[in-house]
């Protein structure tokens, strides 16, 4: 089986002429160099891991998260099922795809000084939404972004053990144990900027405790993180914060990158409950209002990058997946003005590249899945779905 | 007059029913009446059970048959079709029509058909007026059956006496004209009986196909070949009475076939289009949602696999009933159904023998009273 040896010196010549040219070049004189490769055998891996330098010439390929960004960027933002997936193979690779790529140029050409522009990717179930998002962000990280990243906001909505009335104001719920999470995963994503913003005004917590103007964020998600029945607060007021210093003129200027997956959860109906049995609605929660304030588009200086998701959502029937029919009325008008980015099934190529990308780390063992009639096969079944097509190789 | 009897022939024929109630000559009533015995109902009963199936006579019948094709001639004049050409199926669609039934048992419905096809075959008497049996095999009691044994065997001494006199001759081969067997069966025991007009064992069945088979591996048996082949019934080939669906093209020059196709509850039709990619849509729904279990999937995806046309046809189906397996199910016998129209004889026939024509006949069996379910009974209480 000729295909190992060659990806190798495919891999070899492209990296000995990386450090001169850039991606362009790199692709054509590796094709070039061996004029001998078959036409069948398509390059589904790249060697260019940066996110910055992906090009349409790199769609339907596979690019290695290197595993030091992995343990900042994502301790929560992952999948579960592409965690085990990468438990199982070592690596974490992701596919560089179209609604990708063109959310990059979109953030590229975006002017920083006008108000925030938000993106919605929206798609059927199991189409790749969650990761494309996943590749955005790591972008937005390379590039020096603050990246604020809520990696499903129905887990806020849902399955709350203890739910305590919030202590700043009357009528609203507080979600310390989430609250508390999500603190801890913000300060792991985004270490070096804890130290560098400075709060703008005076927080009190309670009547001994206190955060003072000036100090450094660090302290402020630190009180979080200690004072577990403030945490919720501790979040709004972090929130605000970022949203004012944002895009600043100064020189500690930052951009801010607000990721919410499964948004469509803001605005739809709650399964908690309060003691008298009535249901909580979601501006009810401190988490829930004080992101929808995060998500209005009246701050400047980064993007509102969200995802719509059915998989967590409540109430919302399996073949739900337009933003009309998951944000609902409410929702639908909170978000406009928004731009729509689809995410489709896989097509031939990129199938192409999954199935060679599978084949290459022997997850499918199946001598019959190696065939063409095989592939046929897994085409047919799993109807180019990414996510069926993941469940149905991890038997084969 | 004759009409209304002839009706009433039709009425006595449903269900066959035991009515042979046929008019009595005046002189043996008077005889009775002289002479009766009071006979206690239970003993009267017993007499019935002994005397097992009915007897009819050979006049009766004939009668049957005179009455049936006047009656047949009756009906055809009701109808007002020709009676010289009405045939039995136009007999049964008028019955069908002047005696509407909603019984569900087709067998207790009203028919009308030829005696020969009611009453069962009887051997007429077997001895004469001084009590003395025609056939020398009477007192053997099967005695159509011993007789074709020991024609059989004479058959076989025959053919023996043959082979000797041409190895005298000297002109003696192995290599005479075979029969072809192949495509023909030996009839069952059933029909065997129905040939003789009489009950065999099991047993006696055996020892007679052994004896043929013996005349067979016999040398000339050749010469004996319209006395075997009378004992052998044809195989009909199952693919030929297979339905094609016609080939159709649309507007833009695309062929498809239309196909429908049934499982348990479940109804599916389908359009089968030659378009080129492989989507298919149930009920205006994608399949991978409309069907979540891969195994459903798996059933939609075999009759095009095995055919290895996976990427080539759309299909549109509509499907209503059942449960996800029965649609399934339905979904699949209308694709195989509808791909018999582009694919060669050869492979329809391999469609056959893998089961992908063949519609599944099960269907949720009855609950029965005094039990919970079909088969499940309530709790058994030892007291």
């Amino acid at each position: 089986m000729n295909l190992p040896r060659l990806y190798h010196r495919l891999r070899l010549t492209a990296r000995s002429l990386h450090s001169s040219a850039n991606g362009q070049q790199v692709e054509k004189v590796a094709v070039a160099v061996d004029p001998d490769v078959p036409s069948q055998v398509s390059v589904f891996r790249t060697s260019e891991n940066d996110p910055t330098c992906h090009t349409e010439l790199h769609a339907g390929q596979y690019y290695t998260l290197p595993p030091a960004h992995m343990r900042t960027l994502f301790p929560h933002g992952l999948p579960p099922r592409f965690q085990m997936q990468m438990k199982t193979f070592n690596e974490a690779c992701v596919m560089v795809r179209q609604p990708a790529l063109e959310l990059i140029t979109c953030l590229r050409k975006a002017d920083y000084s006008e108000p925030a522009l938000r993106y919605v990717l929206y798609g059927e179930k199991g189409c790749g939404k969650t990761l494309s998002l996943c590749h955005v962000l790591h972008f937005c990280s390379t590039q020096g972004w603050l990246v604020l990243h809520i990696p499903d906001a129905h887990l806020w909505v849902k399955n709350c053990r203890e739910l305590l009335p919030s202590s700043s104001r009357p009528g609203r719920f507080d979600q310390p144990i989430q609250a508390l999470n999500w603190l801890k995963n913000f300060k792991t994503t985004n270490e070096h900027f804890l130290s560098k913003i400075k709060t703008t005004q005076r927080y009190v917590w309670t009547k001994r405790e206190s955060t003072e103007e000036g100090r450094p964020l660090g302290e402020l998600v630190d009180q979080g993180v200690s004072r577990v029945k403030s945490s919720s607060d501790v979040v709004g007021a972090l929130l605000r914060e970022l949203r004012l210093q944002a895009g600043g003129a100064a020189e500690g200027a930052f951009r801010l990158a607000v990721a919410v997956d499964g948004v469509n959860a803001l605005w739809g109906k709650t399964t908690l409950k309060k003691e008298d049995k009535s249901e909580v609605l979601p501006e009810e929660l401190t988490l829930i209002h004080n992101l929808r304030k995060m998500l209005r588009n009246d701050w400047c200086g980064g993007a509102i990058l969200t995802t719509l998701s059915q998989t967590g959502s409540l109430f919302k029937p399996r073949s739900a997946y337009l933003p009309m029919e998951l944000l609902g009325e409410e929702g639908f008008d909170n978000m406009d003005p928004f731009v729509p980015i689809p995410v489709s099934n896989y097509s031939d190529k990129e199938f192409e590249s999954c199935y060679l990308y599978y084949l290459d780390r022997n997850w499918l063992q199946h001598p019959h899945s190696r065939t063409e009639d095989g592939k046929k096969e897994l085409i047919f079944l799993s109807s180019r779905n990414p996510s069926i097509l993941e469940r149905l190789c991890a038997f084969l | 007059m004759a009409a209304c009897r002839a009706v009433r022939a039709v009425l006595v024929k449903c269900g066959k029913s035991s009515w042979t109630s046929v008019p009595r000559p005046p002189q043996t009533d008077r005889q009775l009446l002289s002479r009766q015995i009071c006979v206690s109902s239970a003993a009267w009963r017993k007499n019935l059970a002994a005397a097992g199936p009915e007897k009819f006579s050979e006049e009766y019948i004939k009668k049957q048959v005179e009455e049936f094709n006047i009656g047949k001639r009756h009906l055809a004049n009701i109808m007002g079709e020709d009676p010289e050409t009405f045939t039995q199926e136009d007999i049964d669609r008028s019955i069908a029509y002047l005696f509407p039934s909603g019984l569900f048992e087709k067998r207790a419905r009203p028919v009308m058909k030829h005696p020969d096809l009611l009453f069962p075959k009887q051997t007429a008497v077997q001895w004469g007026e001084d009590g003395r049996p025609f056939h020398y095999m009477f007192y053997t009691g099967k005695q159509a059956y011993y007789s074709l044994m020991h024609d059989t065997f004479g058959k076989v001494l025959a053919l023996e006496k043959y082979q000797d006199s041409m190895r005298n001759k000297g002109l003696f081969t192995k290599d005479t004209r075979q029969m072809s067997l192949t495509g023909s069966r030996w009839l069952l025991k059933e029909e065997l009986e129905e040939l003789l007009v009489e009950n065999i064992s099991d047993h006696d069945y055996t020892r007679f196909l052994q004896l043929m088979e013996r005349l067979l591996s016999m040398p000339y048996c050749a010469m004996e070949e319209e006395f075997v082949q009378r004992f052998r019934r044809q195989l009909e080939v199952q693919s030929s009475k297979q339905e094609i669906p016609a080939v159709q093209h649309d507007e833009n020059g695309v062929a498809f076939s239309q196909a429908e196709g049934r499982r348990k509850t479940a109804k599916a039709s389908i359009k089968l289009r030659d378009c080129g990619t492989g989507s298919i849509t149930i009920n205006g729904k994608s399949y991978l949602l409309y069907f979540p279990v891969l195994q459903d999937r798996e059933q939609l995806m075999f009759p095009l696999h095995f055919v290895d046309m996976l990427g080539r046809f759309n299909v549109e189906a509509s499907v209503e009933g059942g449960g996800h397996c029965a649609q399934a199910g339905a979904l699949r016998l209308a694709v195989s159904r509808a791909l018999l129209s582009f694919v060669s004889a050869g492979e329809m026939e391999s469609m056959r023998q893998a089961g992908l024509l063949t519609p599944d006949p099960r269907v949720k069996e009855r609950k029965k009273p005094g039990q919970a379910g079909a088969r499940k009974k309530f709790t058994w209480k030892k007291r």
